[in-house]
């Protein structure tokens, strides 16, 4: 087992009466890329702000590297951020942004020259340093915020939110550009992002936050193939939630299949017959709501690997839904109970 | 919709009110050159005699010494104290917060004999001879105000992250204000200076109540005007108090980047004294 690059123990941060994080204990292990995913006001951010330093905490202790630096003042702590808004500096330009952390920390103009040469290459702006920030496309700006801070080779990289402003397609490019920036510099990274398939695709291991706590922390698969509980059911993925027997069930909507009544299911399938209220074709898929006879609606998807033509024949009709019994889980409700909360890195 | 006859008045009305705010100032202007002493429409003809007798009066000089003197101090002592109270309102969340910010900005919207009666009994009371400080303590009080407003505008529009991240990158506090903060605010500075001194500069109501028996320019001004003396000397003296009070404020304008309105922001603030 590799050493904890980060290690938190029982942090807990209030702003006024509102209790931001809420005893937070966790370890990120070296060279991990690790997600803080979670709605608005989940405390994702002020716990990146907390590990960066800008905030103290009321409670707990913040480990960097094994060293305790729960009281030690940003400018002297081994992670560097990226900004959601980059906070490039508007009056130098980009070789001056990127340089200003090494020329602060007094390394020599060599070295200094040598490594923002190289950040903006590895970013993919080599020859565009001499611009100003105003000067650059979103993308381009996004980019020399990351440059600024891997310049330093801090121990741990935090991002912000780092592509909430770009467009989608952008953001799809950037998310493999921050990958392969993350094997080749093999940095810790702690992301904190609200979307779950930026979560899912680029994490090694992801934290679900809701209220300041932790509600499930495991792999992208371990999160959605097995969520502790209704929040994360519902938060990674479509809450497909039905009560049977009084026991809570989630089922995938992919893993359902979607059978005429006269089809002749799987042997040993759940069945649920219901009829479909409505039919929305999204080009590789089509999603189908289904409500149930004995109560509850499903949201089931079907690659349209015939002709999407039919699809909309389904409108009104009435189906059978049938899937394999180990593909619906059972979970708590709402209320978090103690996820596990340990680095098994 | 306005029509075209409602357009076509509201322009006639609007020439009509610049001319009823520029004529006199243009007047004194063309007075500067004439060569009679009797103000007399048409001027009989253009000379710049004025100017050299002018610049010879030993009044004039002392007085413009002592304007420029004060307007000098009362700007940096504008620029040291209302800067700090600037960033004291605007980084920190403190008990009586909305108190200060409020009491440092009332001087502005005080009329100035309030002001400046004010200081005059505090000074009187306290026996303290009237002289250049005294003038530089009223004038402060509203230069300080110009410079607070200026760098607080700047501040609250400058993202905090910006500091943040200067931090963060192994600047400490000291370091990323020089580095970051310091270059942001710099033209919001210097053009609350410029306001600054041009408040002072053309300042007549607290002056006179804080000058004691020396004159600034502005108040040897007045005092030639009642007197009805040397008329030509006041307009060469106005003229150049009309060139060091707008052309302050139309840089100003221009550094702080607001354009149009902007600059009418300005020379609001400059008018209000």
């Amino acid at each position: 087992m590799r050493p904890a690059a980060l290690r938190l123990a029982g942090v807990s941060k209030r702003y006024g009466r509102v209790l931001a994080v809420d005893d937070v204990s966790l370890a990120i292990a070296e060279g991990e890329f690790f997600t803080l995913l979670g709605p608005s006001g989940s405390g994702k951010t002020s716990l990146l702000r907390l590990i960066a330093g800008f905030e103290r905490p009321d409670a707990g202790q913040i480990e960097l590297g094994g060293k305790d630096v729960t009281a030690v003042p940003p400018y002297a702590r081994a992670t560097n951020t990226v900004f959601q808004d980059y906070a490039l500096f508007p009056h130098m330009t980009v070789a001056a942004n990127v340089e200003y952390g090494l020329k602060v920390r007094h390394l020599p103009r060599d070295e200094r020259r040598r490594r923002v040469a190289e950040g903006l290459t590895m970013v993919r702006l080599a020859g565009l340093g001499y611009r100003r920030p105003n000067q650059l496309s979103g993308g381009q700006r996004q980019r020399v915020a990351l440059a600024r801070a891997i310049v330093n080779q801090p121990e741990v990289l935090l991002l912000d939110e780092p592509l909430g402003a770009l467009d989608l397609k952008l953001r799809v490019e950037m998310q493999a550009e921050l990958k392969r920036i993350q094997r080749e510099l093999g940095i810790t990274f702690i992301y904190v992002t609200h979307d779950q398939d930026e979560a899912l695709t680029m994490s090694d291991r992801v934290a679900v936050l809701n209220g300041g706590r932790i509600e499930q922390l495991g792999s992208p698969v371990d999160l959605y193939e097995h969520p502790a509980n209704e929040f994360v059911a519902g938060f990674i993925g479509v809450s497909n939630l039905i009560e049977r027997d009084g026991r809570r069930l989630v089922v995938r909507p992919e893993r359902i299949r979607l059978l005429r009544l006269e089809e002749t299911p799987e042997p040993g399938s759940h069945l649920e017959d219901g009829v479909v209220q409505d039919v929305t074709y999204a080009g590789m898929v089509t999603r189908y709501a289904v409500q149930l006879d004995r109560g509850g609606r499903l949201l089931v998807v079907q690659q349209n690997t015939e002709s999407a033509a039919r699809a909309s024949d389904f409108r009104g009709r009435r189906v059978r839904l049938a899937w394999r019994p180990e593909q619906a889980f059972n979970i708590s409700a709402a209320q978090s109970e103690g996820p596990e909360q340990q680095a098994n890195a | 919709m306005e029509g075209p006859w409602v357009r076509f008045a509201l322009r006639v009305w609007a020439v009509g009110i610049l001319l009823f705010l520029f004529i006199p100032i243009a007047l004194v202007i063309v007075y500067a050159f004439n060569v009679s002493t009797i103000q007399s429409w048409p001027i009989p003809g253009v000379t710049l005699k004025w100017f050299g007798q002018t610049w010879q009066d030993p009044e004039v000089r002392r007085a413009l010494l002592l304007s420029v003197e004060a307007g000098l101090m009362a700007t940096a002592v504008a620029l040291v104290l209302g800067s700090m109270a600037a960033f004291a309102i605007h980084r920190f969340q403190f008990f009586g917060r909305e108190v200060i910010s409020f009491a440092l900005v009332l001087p502005l919207a005080l009329p100035g004999i309030i002001t400046g009666m004010s200081l005059n009994s505090f000074f009187a009371f306290n026996q303290i001879t009237f002289s250049l400080w005294t003038i530089v303590i009223g004038h402060a009080t509203f230069c300080i105000v110009i410079v607070y407003n200026n760098v607080l505008a700047r501040l609250r529009r400058t993202s905090s992250s910006l500091m943040e991240a200067a931090m963060d990158l192994g600047a400490s506090g000291w370091r990323s204000f020089v580095d970051v903060t310091l270059p942001l605010i710099s033209t919001a500075l210097v053009a609350g200076a410029l306001l600054a001194f041009a408040l002072s500069f053309d300042e007549v109501i607290v002056t006179t109540f804080t000058a004691g028996a020396q004159n600034t320019l502005p108040l040897w001004i007045f005092g030639a005007i009642r007197l009805g003396q040397r008329l030509p000397e006041v307009n060469v003296v106005v003229f150049f108090v009309i060139l060091i009070t707008i052309v302050p404020v139309v840089i100003a304008s221009r550094l702080t980047g607001g354009g149009a309105a902007g600059r009418v922001e300005a020379v609001a603030a400059a008018e209000e004294l």
